[in-house]
């Protein structure tokens, strides 16, 4: 597997609710890996990379949310200055459309881990890997 | 000042005389002249000779809302549409708008009442009157207009809108009287206020406000800010436009002309007569209405009404302000409204109907406010914001068009909207009306 799953959910921009989903999912011993909020003054969509999606997705549900499972690609660049520029390079000469990035809550290694998210994965990864960009699979990503 | 003294101070018995003699000739002509009614008439077996005072009215069919959507446009008329002078037109919940037509004899009673009404709200001939109704399809404007020029006032015909200018009309041409909705006197207040004016110092002196429910609350704001006497009138199309009844200066519930709009209070649910005092469904019968007589409209308003004579001497029966409505249909800045075409526009978006509920609110000093919370479903979320905030504003188009008003639109998570028995409430009225 070369992507890695990603949950949206949708959240009201109110006190306190980023904080009730997170102790949610940690009450059901689901770990947030990577985390990051796109936000209007009204409401937001809480993107998530969780080491069980499945059992997130049932909770989720149980609890009223709405989510969303999409497919996205986690990328090891060096934690150095530039490293993380290299990768965009290689994206932007290949008119590969990024639609959004954000970083892993832990590093795995030296190296820091990034979650990209395009609009055409396949073609992505094919550029990647042709670059010699790591790409890391879930079982690395998520420490299973 | 009373405008028709021998009619609004008349005996109870010479006013019972007159309605008996307007009821049996207004039965006799609508049976010979609409079918729908003449079917009606002979479903429950009865014909106009049944009908020999205003005592046997309860013998009468009731005539709905929908008989006038169902026989849109003109299949509710007596008379041939080449008698009708004027139309006028009203937004419906989904489907076919309520038309109404008026004869020249029947433009000449709304001048008549309406004429009434500005006179009991305190206006009398020579007093320069600012309309800001709505002119055009909808019956605020013209109607208060006709009164007026009946009355013999000098009328500014401001219409809606254009605040700023409002405000100076007032200040070049310093009317007496105005007349719109009571929000949006609050909401002139305010821009008074915001450029300067202190609205104390307005050559408005009588407020004749109607066409959305008011509190008595707000008349005392109203009252307090702009130094003035707020008064409430009460119309409908259907009966005749605004001019049906009229608060005086006392102030203690609308005078309604019962020479030509006959009220009855019901329970909206057994159909039978409440005791006087006592909340019920307003139906009305026109006694000399001649395009589009009606025998007894349910108008869905909740009142309760009192025969007792009026401090000011008038005798006409008085409505209490409407207490609420028997659906749950909702006046927003003058506009019905209705859930159902808030779900119209909803299906339009989606095909699917989400989760939605309705608020209106009213803040100080401005105009009713409609929020519509939909709930974000399954179906049309999706993980882009850009893409949720479009199907926001799609669905704020496909409402705003429907109702003709503009609304704010609120996506909220599922299961917010609070449920009764697994219903979520639909509308919930923040306003404090009653
Ligand atoms: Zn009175």
């Amino acid at each position: 597997m070369k992507t890695i799953s990603q949950v949206s959910i949708f959240i009201e921009n109110t006190k306190g609710r980023l904080a009730n989903v997170c102790g949610l999912l940690g009450d059901n011993n689901i770990n947030i890996k990577a985390l990051t909020i796109a936000e209007t003054p009204e409401f937001g969509i809480l993107r998530v990379v969780l080491n069980d999606t499945e059992k997130a997705k049932k909770v989720l549900k149980e609890n009223g949310f709405i989510a969303k499972i999409a497919p996205v690609v986690a990328v090891e660049v060096s934690d150095t200055p530039g490293g993380l520029a290299k990768a965009l390079k290689v994206l932007a000469d290949n008119d590969i459309n990024l639609e959004y990035m954000y970083g892993f809550v832990e590093k795995a290694s030296e190296k820091a881990l990034m979650v990209l998210k395009f609009d055409n994965v396949e073609k992505a990864i094919d550029i990647l890997q042709k670059n010699n960009v790591s790409i890391v699979d879930d079982k690395v990503a998520l420490g299973l | 000042m009373i405008y028709n003294e021998a009619i609004e101070c008349a005996s109870r018995e010479n006013l019972k005389n007159l309605q008996s003699e307007r009821l049996v000739k207004v039965v006799k002509y609508i049976y010979d002249n609409s079918p729908v009614y003449k079917q009606k008439f002979n479903k429950l077996g009865i014909t106009p000779t049944d009908i020999k005072s205003i005592d046997d009215i309860t013998k009468l069919p009731f005539t709905p809302k929908e008989d006038l959507r169902d026989s849109y446009p003109f299949g509710l008329f007596s008379t041939d549409i080449k008698n009708v002078a004027e139309i006028h037109v009203s937004s419906g919940t989904t489907g076919n708008p309520t038309v109404v037509g008026y004869t020249k004899r029947d433009l000449n009673l709304w001048a008549n009442v309406a004429a009434r009404s500005i006179a009991c709200a305190g206006g009398k001939r020579g007093d320069i009157i600012q309309i800001s109704y709505g002119y055009g399809l909808f019956t605020g404007g013209l109607g208060l207009h006709y009164g007026a020029l009946r009355l013999g006032a000098t009328i500014i015909p401001a219409a809606t809108g254009q605040t700023k200018r409002q405000i100076k009309l007032m200040q070049d041409f310093k009317p007496r009287i105005i007349a719109c909705t009571p929000s949006y006197i609050l909401y002139l207040a305010e821009e008074m206020k915001a450029l300067g004016v202190d609205p104390r110092t307005s050559s408005w002196e009588v407020g004749i406000f109607g066409s959305e429910p008011w509190s008595i609350a707000m008349r005392d704001t109203i009252d307090k800010t702009l130094n003035m006497k707020a008064t409430d009138i009460y119309g409908l199309s259907e009966i005749c436009g605004p001019g049906v009844a009229q608060e005086c200066t006392a102030r203690e519930g609308l005078h309604i002309w019962s020479d030509f709009f006959y009220p009855e209070i019901i329970d909206p649910v057994t159909n039978q007569p409440v005791p006087e005092g006592q909340p019920g469904e307003l139906v009305i019968t026109t006694l000399t209405k001649q395009a589009i007589p009606l025998i007894r409209y349910r108008t869905r308003d909740i009142v309760a009404i009192t025969y007792e004579t009026c401090k000011c001497g008038r005798t006409v029966p008085r409505l209490s302000k409407i207490k609420g409505r028997t659906d749950d249909m909702i006046v927003v800045r003058g506009i019905n409204v209705f859930p159902t075409q808030i779900e119209h526009a909803l299906l339009q978006v989606d095909g699917a109907l989400p989760n939605y509920q309705l608020i209106v609110d009213r803040e100080d000093g401005s105009l009713d406010k409609l929020e519509v919370l939909v709930e974000v479903d399954e179906k049309f979320f999706t993980d882009e914001l850009q893409a949720l905030e479009n199907i926001k504003a799609t669905i704020k188009r496909a409402i705003d068009s429907t109702i003709g008003l503009g609304v704010n639109v609120r996506l909220v998570e599922p299961k917010t909207l609070a449920r009764t028995e697994g219903k979520s409430k639909r509308v919930i009225d923040k306003r404090n009306l009653h």
